[in-house]
């Protein structure tokens, strides 16, 4: 068993780091879920899951009591592809609400008001190379819409589905991953939304038999979001990678809050989040949560979140957190680092002719560059790099 | 024919004591194919020297000139200045993680130049000269600087002047930490440049033993901020007997 922190790079503004529940806070395995609206209170601000959320922007989430969603406000498009089943569910028909068990007032009310929740399955021993991709276009910020999407991959099969969030809206969304034995899942959820957009998501994955997941989530636009990722391992041999990125300017509040359950042994999970943050009021929030069971024997985990602040009054929030129930490991770390723009870097690169704009231009490319290459789907790669540069011409001018 | 012209420079550093002058009047001037070696104590500001020539933040220019062929280099940008035909090969050189050598190198150059670097013949320059500094082509796969060996650093150093040719090298203290053979190798390559770009070389260090392997034109001895003494290699040696302390008791 090895444990390893690495805190060697600069650390800016706060940052936590625990072994063991944070203090005050229950072990995150006792958290509380419930399809019950009323057994969720509204938020406070003083609780652990929300203490650094923006609730202002998020309140209306909190007291939506009707959904709103018609095609005015958000409009879903799906591209079908060959070898992937698109359907719909009812509220508590299968595999719906099997996976996703609400742990808050915003999950429970998604879950609730939510009619019909979009279906996709990857059928059994198939293998679909392209993407399915879900276009969510939002057209409307002042109304509440929910939204849920069940994604699924049968038995040996193989996907990746990709949910591309762009426009205007105030969305709760639930996505339950269902990944079947030997099966291999991608998920890549893209928040490219409009400036003034409010954006919670509650993603919740359980891993089969020997199944793989790569779950990525790059969020680039919005007002205010917050993406909770929780993968859950149910069956020994699996695996998930869950990536992100996120990149906050002025104003901009992005939250990701990710717990990795390993409740089975022999299982392995890799999450790797990088940051950059810019202008006044740019706000980022990482949380990771690692949990290994009693009886997770063999687990190995390693978890990492590293932000750039790039100009003054950017914050960036980090907070590792990791249990450990059995030392009957293969090995589990975790490291978070916050740092300035690197003067030394810059003047490296200048020292060498390259002017200011472009050696910026190369650093943050750089400190970007090992997630972007895993990602598997060229445009979406393409369309990445394409905005981070629109990202730092805004911050360059 | 290019010429460094430094007068009467003078620099500060703003440290938590108080704002501090490091560089008290430095007069210097190299020619394109010479060699001049700055020797002084630690602290004598002799790095200070070089930053503060390549335009780094920290100093604080406070009077003085610097030239290079009559154009004002402290007018310049760090960028400016390096494409005017100004390197510096820095001690601690810093890591870039996600650039890769070959990334960097040809961004470099094509800043330097002004154009980017016909494919066929740039692939073959580089090839060249990290042969030379038997440097493994693999290296241009890596991140600048990220895990390099000290030797290897100062190797990657040697590479991109021998790649960039400025028209004046500062190397400071290039050979610091070197073990002999890696000394060898990036000697080789300073006079390789020497030979094939007639570039002028301030060559800033510590220690006599590199003199070994470049002959110096002059020789500056560097303390207290200015240049204390100047002469031919044959004060090297000097030194290399007498060691610093000459100075030092009539330096404060």
């Amino acid at each position: 068993m090895t444990l390893t922190t690495d805190h060697s790079k600069a650390e800016l503004e706060s940052e936590g780091l625990s072994f063991g529940p944070a203090t005050g806070e229950e072990s995150r395995a006792t958290r509380h879920a419930s399809f019950d609206v009323a057994q969720h209170p509204v938020p406070t601000g003083r609780e652990e899951e929300w203490r650094f959320a923006p609730l202002r922007d998020l309140l209306p989430l909190f007291q939506a009591e009707e959904t709103t969603v018609s095609e005015e406000h958000l409009s879903y498009d799906v591209d079908e592809v060959e070898g992937v089943r698109a359907g719909q569910l009812g509220s508590g028909e299968g595999p719906r609400d099997s996976v996703l068990v609400p742990e808050d007032l915003v999950a429970a009310r998604t879950a609730e008001l939510t009619a019909n929740a979009l279906h996709l399955t990857a059928q059994r021993n198939v293998e679909v190379d392209q993407p399915t991709v879900v276009e969510i276009g939002g057209h409307d910020a002042s109304v509440v819409a929910h939204g849920a999407i069940v994604l699924e991959t049968e038995e040996s099969s193989s996907a990746t589905f990709v949910l591309n969030h762009t426009g205007s809206a105030r969305y709760a969304q639930n996505v339950e991953m269902v990944l079947g034995a030997n099966s291999r899942m991608t998920v890549i959820s893209l928040q490219d939304w409009d400036d003034d957009a409010v954006h919670v998501a509650t993603h919740v994955a359980s891993i089969g038999r020997d199944a793989t997941l790569k779950h990525i989530v790059v969020t680039l636009g919005g007002k205010a979001v917050r993406v909770n990722a929780t993968s859950r391992f149910t069956a020994p041999g699996g695996e998930v990678e869950q990536i992100g990125l996120y990149f906050a300017d002025d104003g901009q509040h992005l939250e990701h809050r990710l717990f990795v359950d390993h409740a089975a042994p022999k299982c392995t999970s890799n999450v790797t989040y990088k940051g950059a943050l810019q202008g006044k009021g740019a706000r980022s929030v990482w949380v990771g949560d690692v949990l290994i069971r009693k009886v997770a024997e063999g687990t190995e985990t390693y978890e990492v979140n590293r932000n750039l602040v790039l100009t003054e009054g950017a914050r960036a929030d980090s907070v590792p957190n990791l249990e450990i129930e059995t030392g009957e490991i293969e090995g589990a770390g975790h490291a978070a680092a916050t740092g300035r723009f690197d003067d030394e870097q810059l003047f490296y690169l200048r020292a060498r002719g390259i002017p200011e704009i472009e050696a910026r231009r190369l650093v943050v490319r750089g400190f970007f560059a090992e997630l972007i290459q895993k990602i598997d789907v060229p445009d979406i790669r393409e369309h990445l790099t394409a905005s981070i540069e629109t990202e730092l011409a805004r911050s360059m001018n | 024919m290019s010429i460094l012209e430094i007068k009467d420079l003078h620099a500060t550093v703003e440290t938590p004591e108080g704002t501090k002058e490091i560089l008290k009047g430095v007069n210097l001037t190299i020619r394109s194919g010479e060699t001049h070696a700055i020797m002084g104590p630690n602290g004598s500001g002799k790095s200070t020297l070089a930053y503060a020539i390549a335009g780094h933040p920290k100093y604080e220019i406070t009077s003085g000139s610097v030239q290079l062929d009559g154009e004002d280099l402290l007018e310049m940008s760090v960028d400016e200045r390096a494409r005017a035909g100004l390197f510096l090969a820095m001690q601690y050189p810093v890591e870039v993680p996600g650039v890769s050598v070959s990334n960097f190198l040809r961004t470099a150059k094509t800043a330097v130049d002004g154009q980017a670097p016909a494919l066929r013949t740039w692939v073959k320059d580089v090839k060249g000269a990290m042969d030379n500094l038997r440097m493994d082509p693999a290296f241009a796969e890596r991140n600048v600087n990220e895990g390099f060996s000290g030797g290897e650093k100062k190797r990657h150093e040697i590479l991109q002047m021998e790649l960039l040719k400025p028209a004046i090298a500062i190397l400071d203290e290039t050979d610091s930490g070197l073990d002999v053979d890696a000394l060898r190798i990036v000697s080789e390559g300073v006079n390789r440049a020497k030979e094939n770009t007639e570039v002028g070389i301030m060559l800033i260090t510590h220690y006599t033993r590199i003199l070994n392997y470049i002959t110096p034109d002059f020789v500056h001895v560097f303390v207290g901020g200015r240049v204390a003494e100047e002469g031919g290699p044959e004060l090297a040696e000097r030194l290399e007997n007498e060691g610093y302390d000459r100075y030092l008791t009539t330096a404060n």
